[in-house]
């Protein structure tokens, strides 16, 4: 029985009169790069938001490493070791690539405020360990050279870059990635891969939405499906390609009624 | 027999706050409904409102006190009327100057800025008037002949009495305009969604100066109000009024125009029935100057515990 | 030093230099304005009792980018606190406090620090707790009731028990000694005959460089970085586990305990408290200070403190005089021109120089500046 990380079951979510997730579940063993994939508003980021604790859901059960967690509160999800990036990419623009990196340290050290003012040793040798492991961190992702350039100013990919060292910077157990190669060219796609690859070598889970087919075929290990919020198909990126289901999701059929030319509608 | 004097007492009291808090709250209403037509467009709170109040009840003293030495001959309720439209136009200039040197201009600017402009804003009409009318009390002259009406022990004046059917029919006013007309239409349409609004033919600017210029109208037709019904005019008359007004506002529902009226009206009633009856519920501990307390009790409760207000709040989005 | 002037950093006797003028510049000054009158020293001793409170003030607002418009309340507590710990009036209202403390209440300064700070700190907690995830403006307005509360209570609290003596305030407040050692007599040290006023002012002035430093440690570390974050993106803060309740929380209560302490003193300096000193305006001009001065920067917020607490003084010796002497009389007198200006001053500052008079250089380098700007906070 391999070592599952996140096992997340019977997961609903409604918006209103939109039932956003129906009985969504997953489950992604230590090591493994699994991906979540689907047409444009299948419910994937929604899936993200309550697995991260952003959305409450109507139901569902959650255990990250064999341990039931409740995704009520953001921060705790954090502290419970997943850590996410965001589609929009979410940095904090006016602080620099290295305080951003110093940022994602925060919920694994322990300063406090009295530390800060009384300047105690133990104060000053967290501080330099912070400082130390981010630097580290922007070298492994490979922007070190950009450590104290204000973070709004890094090149697009290097923002994403910069927004996966940080996360990696909180020590999660799971690394969630909304789309993290959205709006990358095809040079800049590769690096990503590779940068993921060596992540997951290192022993990291990797759980990530993406749209790009061949960076997903390429990468993850196991692939969920959704559509419309529900799961539509589970398994490796091989046998999920060559899903009936899937490819009339992703190429039509059931979504639109233009018949396809010479065909009656 | 005591018994029933006592009991007939308490009916009394009950009813006399009650028509105390109807008048209270019509006027806090007027009021409100100004920082909630503002803060449905802008999303902001437009601290100046309360001074915006104190300049229209200031200036139709000056008016009234004019007249009466000019005109001495001239029937109460004309003199009244007169300070009145003198006001107005008064408070809805000084408010379109408002929006368009200190707003305006922020209206991309981080949340920061425009209060704390606001707040500057307010500062500088407070002393502006200090300035004008002086620091001292001034007297509203009793313009209206106020025969009490009684019943039992509870007495109301006739110019309570105005107070409560000119609000009624201001407001009814409002919602025939904002529901029924044009101008209406493109109000509501700008405060859900600007750009869409403004692609539909509404201009923005135009509908914002509109809104704020009806919100000015009502705080000078309030700020008379005040004066009136409380005989007094000073030039820091509105910065209190304008709080509660704006508690009531929240209460109600902050961008929602029905929930500015009912939070005005129920912010009044408690407030009149609370000073009321503080006495007896604390056990002599709290007395009635303890009454400005409920309107800031009720904000942070309200605040608290149900920030979009009694009718719902018109944008839904947390900190 | 070198953290306010860049350039400095490049040499360090330039740095020892410059420390040593201004440490000189600093401890002279009362003797240079003393000559105008002790007004003037007086002048300089609230000048520092501001510097506090917009530092204080300047952790929530500036660090934490929580707006908090009743901050004067905790001013209020400090100093309250301070006269009903140091003053006959507990003694004379409550028969068997007299009896505890024959003597009379009095308490020494080692003890009222901590303690304001102290009681300072569990109202920001107690008042912060509930409010603090509330959206900017609304927050803003619910912290204005607060301090709008505590000063009605202030004003009334002498029925049934007479705790604050109402609208009169507390008098025959104790000044601040230490032993024997009291602030309030002329001493003299190392052979000057120092005055009262000017005792406090050394005194406030070390209080306000404690202050100083203690802010410039929490900018730079663990905590400063975590309330940049939730200034800058929330959501995101959150997302890597910062717990931003607390977080905000803290800020809060730290800001309160720097008024708390500023409030004790300047309650033991003017020797008597009433509700009138914590009103309104009074937050409003502390907010004044640190917007103008700059928001968030420490010496820009220490700048706007110094502008917006002399030029009062400044005001009252010209505005009267001139006026008398263009008009005949006084058309504005100096008060209201005074808060006139400040509520222009606000106004201008938004729409012109938003960042204020002397604003935190950018962090880090922007390569469209084609300059190194500023030192990285962790550099």
């Amino acid at each position: 029985m391999a070592d599952v990380i996140l096992r997340v079951a019977g997961v609903n979510k409604r918006f209103g009169g939109l039932q956003a997730l129906s009985d969504v579940g997953l489950e992604i063993e230590r090591g493994q790069i699994y991906g979540l994939i689907g047409p444009n508003g299948a419910g994937k980021t929604t899936f993200f938001n309550v697995i991260t604790g952003l959305y409450a859901p109507d139901s569902g059960t959650f255990e990250l490493a064999g341990k039931p967690y409740s995704p009520t509160y953001v921060h705790k999800v954090a502290e419970a070791g997943i850590a996410r990036t965001f589609q929009n990419i979410r940095l904090f623009p006016d602080m620099t690539a290295l305080e951003n990196v110093m940022v994602g340290r925060h919920v694994r050290t322990r300063a406090t405020a009295l530390g800060a003012i009384l300047k105690t040793r133990a104060t000053i040798r967290e501080e330099q360990g912070i400082k130390k492991r981010s630097l580290e961190l922007l070298e492994y992702v490979g922007i070190r050279k950009y450590a104290d350039y204000q973070a709004r100013t890094l090149a697009y990919g290097d923002q994403r870059r910069l927004e996966i060292a940080r996360a990696l910077a909180t020590e999660p157990k799971l690394l969630a990635l909304d789309e993290p190669a959205a709006g990358m060219n095809a040079t800049e796609k590769m690096a990503l891969r590779g940068l993921l690859e060596n992540v997951s070598h290192d022993g990291i889970t990797i759980l990530l939405i993406e749209h790009d087919v061949k960076l997903v075929m390429g990468l993850c290990d196991r692939v969920t499906v959704l559509d419309y919020g529900k799961m539509i198909a589970v398994g490796t990126p091989g046998d999920v390609q060559r899903n009936a289901a899937v490819i009339e999701a992703y190429l039509g059929g059931a979504h639109t009624n233009v018949a396809a030319k010479g065909e009656p509608a | 027999m005591r018994g029933l004097n006592a009991a007939r007492g308490r009916m009394d009291t009950f009813i006399q706050q009650t028509l105390n808090g109807l008048v209270l709250g019509s006027m806090y209403s007027l009021i409100a409904l100004g920082y909630t037509m503002v803060y449905g467009i802008l999303n902001l709170i437009n601290f100046a409102h309360g001074d915006v109040l104190t300049v229209g009840a200031l200036t139709a003293l000056s008016t009234i006190l004019f007249l009466q030495a000019a005109f001495p001959d001239m029937p109460g309720w004309l003199v009244m009327l007169t300070g009145l439209l003198a006001a107005i136009p008064v408070c809805v200039v000084l408010s379109l100057v408002i929006e368009r040197v200190a707003y305006r201009p922020l209206r991309n600017a981080p949340r920061l800025a425009p209060l704390i402009t606001a707040i500057g804003v307010s500062i500088v009409i407070q002393t502006v008037a200090m300035l004008v009318w002086g620091r001292s009390y001034m007297t509203f002259p009793q313009l209206i002949p106020d025969a009490p009406v009684t019943y039992g022990e509870a007495t109301i004046t006739l110019t309570k009495l105005m107070v409560i059917g000119l609000s009624a029919a201001v407001m009814i006013g409002l919602m025939l305009l904002v529901n029924r007309t044009r101008l209406g239409r493109a109000m509501r349409a700008t405060a859900e969604n600007p750009r869409v609004a403004g692609l539909m033919g509404v201009n923005p600017n135009f509908v914002i100066a509109m809104t704020f210029a009806i919100g000015a109208s009502l705080a000078a037709l309030a700020g008379v109000m005040l004066a009136a019904t409380y005989g007094v005019a000073h030039f820091y008359m509105g910065f209190l009024p304008g709080l509660k007004a704006f508690t009531a506002a929240v209460l109600g529902g902050i961008g929602n125009i029905p929930g500015a009226m009912l939070g005005g009206l129920l912010l009044g009633l408690i407030e009149a029935l609370g000073a009321g009856y503080i006495g007896q519920l604390t056990g002599g501990v709290l007395g009635s100057h303890y009454q400005d307390i409920f309107a800031f009790l009720i904000l942070v409760l309200v605040l608290i515990f149900r920030p979009s207000g009694l009718l719902g709040e018109r944008v839904a989005d947390r900190a | 030093m070198s953290d306010f002037f860049p350039r400095l950093r490049n040499s360090r006797t330039a740095v020892w230099a410059a420390t040593a003028l201004v440490a000189a510049v600093l401890v002279l000054l009362p003797f240079v304005f003393g000559q105008m009158g002790n007004a003037w020293v007086r002048a300089l001793a609230f000048a520092l009792l501001y510097i506090m409170l917009a530092l204080g003030l300047n952790i929530v607002v500036g660090f934490a980018g929580l707006l908090d418009l009743g901050y004067i309340a905790f001013y209020a507590v400090g100093a309250y606190m301070y006269a009903l710990l140091a003053s006959p009036h507990l003694t004379a209202n409550f028969p068997w406090i007299a009896q505890t403390f024959p003597d009379g209440l009095h308490n020494s300064i080692w003890l009222v620090i901590p303690l304001g700070a102290g009681l300072a700190a569990a109202f920001g907690i107690l008042l912060g707790a509930p409010v603090l995830k509330l959206r900017g403006d609304y927050l803003a307005i619910v912290t204005l009731g607060f301090g709008e509360i505590i000063r009605i209570f202030l004003n009334n609290l002498n029925a049934p028990l007479n705790i604050t003596n109402g609208p009169q305030g507390i008098t025959l407040i104790d000044p601040i000694s230490f032993g024997a050692f009291s602030l309030a007599k002329t001493q003299s040290i190392l052979g000057i005959e120092l005055p009262s006023v000017h005792l406090y002012y050394y005194f406030f002035l070390i209080l306000a460089i404690v202050t100083i430093v203690i802010c410039i440690r929490l900018q730079d570390s663990r905590l400063g970085r975590a309330w940049m974050a939730i200034r800058e993106d929330e959501l995101a803060a959150k997302a890597m586990g910062i717990n931003v309740r607390n977080v905000k929380l803290l800020a809060f209560s730290l800001g309160a305990t720097f008024g708390g302490v500023a409030g004790a003193m300047f309650s033991a300096f003017q020797g008597f408290v009433s509700p009138e000193s914590f009103t309104l305006n009074e937050s409003i001009i502390v907010l004044a200070m640190i917007v103008l001065g700059g928001l968030g920067h420490i010496p820009g917020v220490v700048l706007g403190a110094i502008l917006l607490a002399i030029f009062p003084e400044l005001l009252r010796h010209t505005v009267g005089p001139v006026q008398n002497f263009l008009f005949g009389h006084v058309i504005v007198e100096a008060e209201v021109l005074r808060m006139m200006l400040y509520g222009l001053a606000m106004v201008l500052i938004m729409l012109y120089r938003p960042k204020g008079l002397w604003p935190a250089p950018e962090h880090g380098i922007n390569p469209s500046n084609r300059r190194v700007a500023g030192k990285a906070q962790a550099g």
